[in-house]
């Protein structure tokens, strides 16, 4: 039976770890290539690394980053952030990383996504997308950018939708409102997109407790949930979450090294 | 020195597969001529993207001749993913004719009933007791899938490990000395470097 996943997200600014609240006062906490590495000992599923570097020397510093990571953990990861156009996302693949992820650089130009699925394949390219409750909306959900900063007029099952037309192979959704309040995933937005794409969608946004990690990937209809503070300084080991989660009757993988090795 | 040999045939990233190797502790080259698949100890065939584009640069470059000429003559081959797929005589995917060191079809996944496609994520793998390439690996142990196609050999004696995604497919294949698996132990953590580890000790 195909396991639910957990991926360890890690922000990752001028080379450094960092965790912010809802996107904002970011701070450092960490070596990421350090950080990715226990993660991966712990029994992370797949990690992701967001670049909120702004300055322009950021590609360098990520790809130095992310060719360190790829030869220290053996599971898959993903990067994302200031990812505009092919060239950066054959950068990051070619440092090793297995996905690429467009979030805002996505909705303006959607194109990337049709050339990315085109150029590596659509099981490379993830679309992060950021939620915000908005009754205005069909759906109920609004798309925002800018790392929550700025309102689009897109409906977010609408653009999930055009997106996966495009060619994107997994769709990690970020909900604005519960975003590092540790309250929980957002679950009837997680579930509103899970049944209606048809790749896997990935939850991310609010967990702060195991319970609300069964509570997405059970009734969320979540294929995987991304963790972030939980690991980071909340005090939660991935055995431990994993070993709830297996309680609650989610089928995870757990057993992670050979007994010799 | 053991040789080893990744085949590249342009469009795969193998990057993944040479750290893997680092990380064992083996050297390795990367084999885009018909001489040097034939030459190699090892020959580790991974495969990313479409059969049929894989099977023309392989038919292009001379090297699908030296697969088949090497797996004739009793030559080790480890395949990965669509690696495990092109080994058959066919792909559903843009009905490709392929290698045909295995006798089979690599078929599409039917998906349905909440099962995505791609098959995505970590799944159990159920091998075939005993096998020294799933040594001091547990039955039922997790590896991490990416794929659309899967394996279907026409003779259940060449199947080798077996795992359950709507269909119960062949993750893994075995003709004379060849292996193949459907999945990416490049990506599968501690047992993915040991099944790796495996192969090249074998």
């Amino acid at each position: 039976m195909l396991e639910k996943r957990i991926l360890v997200c890690l922000d990752v600014r001028d080379g450094k770890t960092t965790k912010g609240v809802k996107f904002k006062g970011n701070v450092d906490v960490g070596d990421p290539v350090e950080m990715a590495r226990r993660y991966y000992e712990e029994g992370a599923d797949e990690l992701v690394f967001y670049d909120i570097t702004a300055s322009a020397e950021r590609r360098g510093i990520m790809r130095e980053v992310v060719e360190r990571v790829a030869a220290e953990i053996f599971v898959p990861f993903c990067v994302g952030g200031g990812i505009g156009s092919v060239e950066d996302m054959r950068a990051m693949l070619l440092a090793g990383a297995e996905k690429v992820s467009v979030n805002t650089q996505a909705v303006l130009n959607p194109e990337i996504i049709d050339q990315g699925a085109k150029a590596f394949g659509s099981q490379c390219v993830v679309l992060g997308v950021d939620a915000l409750r908005d009754d205005a909306m069909p759906s109920g959900y609004r798309v925002v950018i800018h790392g929550g900063r700025t309102a689009t007029q897109r409906d977010l099952l609408a653009w999930v939708r055009e997106a996966e037309q495009r060619g994107m192979g997994e769709v990690v959704l970020n909900s604005i409102d519960a975003d590092g309040t540790r309250d929980g995933y957002e679950l009837a937005c997680t579930r509103l997109v899970s049944e209606n794409v048809g790749v896997p969608v990935v939850a991310s946004g609010g967990a702060g407790v195991s319970r609300h990690l069964v509570e997405v990937l059970r009734d969320g209809r979540a294929d995987a949930a991304l963790i972030a503070s939980m690991v980071h300084f909340g005090g939660y080991t991935i055995p431990q979450i994993k070993a709830d989660l297996a309680a609650a009757g989610i089928p995870v993988r757990r057993n992670i090294r050979p007994a010799d090795g | 020195m053991m040789d080893v040999a990744i085949v590249n045939y342009e469009a795969g990233n193998l990057r993944s597969v040479e750290t893997a190797l680092r990380r064992l502790g083996y050297e390795y080259r990367i084999a885009t001529r018909p001489e040097e698949v034939l030459r190699a100890d090892k020959v580790l065939f991974p495969g990313v993207g479409d059969a049929r584009a894989v099977m023309e640069v392989l038919g292009r470059s001379g090297v699908a001749a030296a697969l088949r000429e090497r797996h004739a003559a009793g030559g080790s081959i480890l395949g990965i993913c669509v690696g495990a797929q092109v080994v058959l005589e066919r792909s559903e995917e843009n009905s490709a004719s392929c290698l045909g060191l295995v006798p089979g079809t690599a078929r599409r996944l039917p998906g349905g009933d909440g099962l995505k496609v791609p098959h995505m994520g970590w799944n159990q793998v159920r091998y075939r007791e005993g096998h020294w390439l799933f040594a001091g690996i547990p039955q039922d142990t997790s590896f991490y899938f990416v794929h659309s196609y899967y394996p279907d050999p026409a003779d259940r004696s060449t199947v080798l490990a077996d795992t359950e995604y709507g269909v119960s497919f062949a993750s893994g294949l075995e003709r004379d000395n060849l292996t193949a698996v459907q999945f990416h132990p490049e990506k599968s953590g501690e047992f993915g470097l040991r099944l790796l580890s495996n192969y090249l000790a074998h």
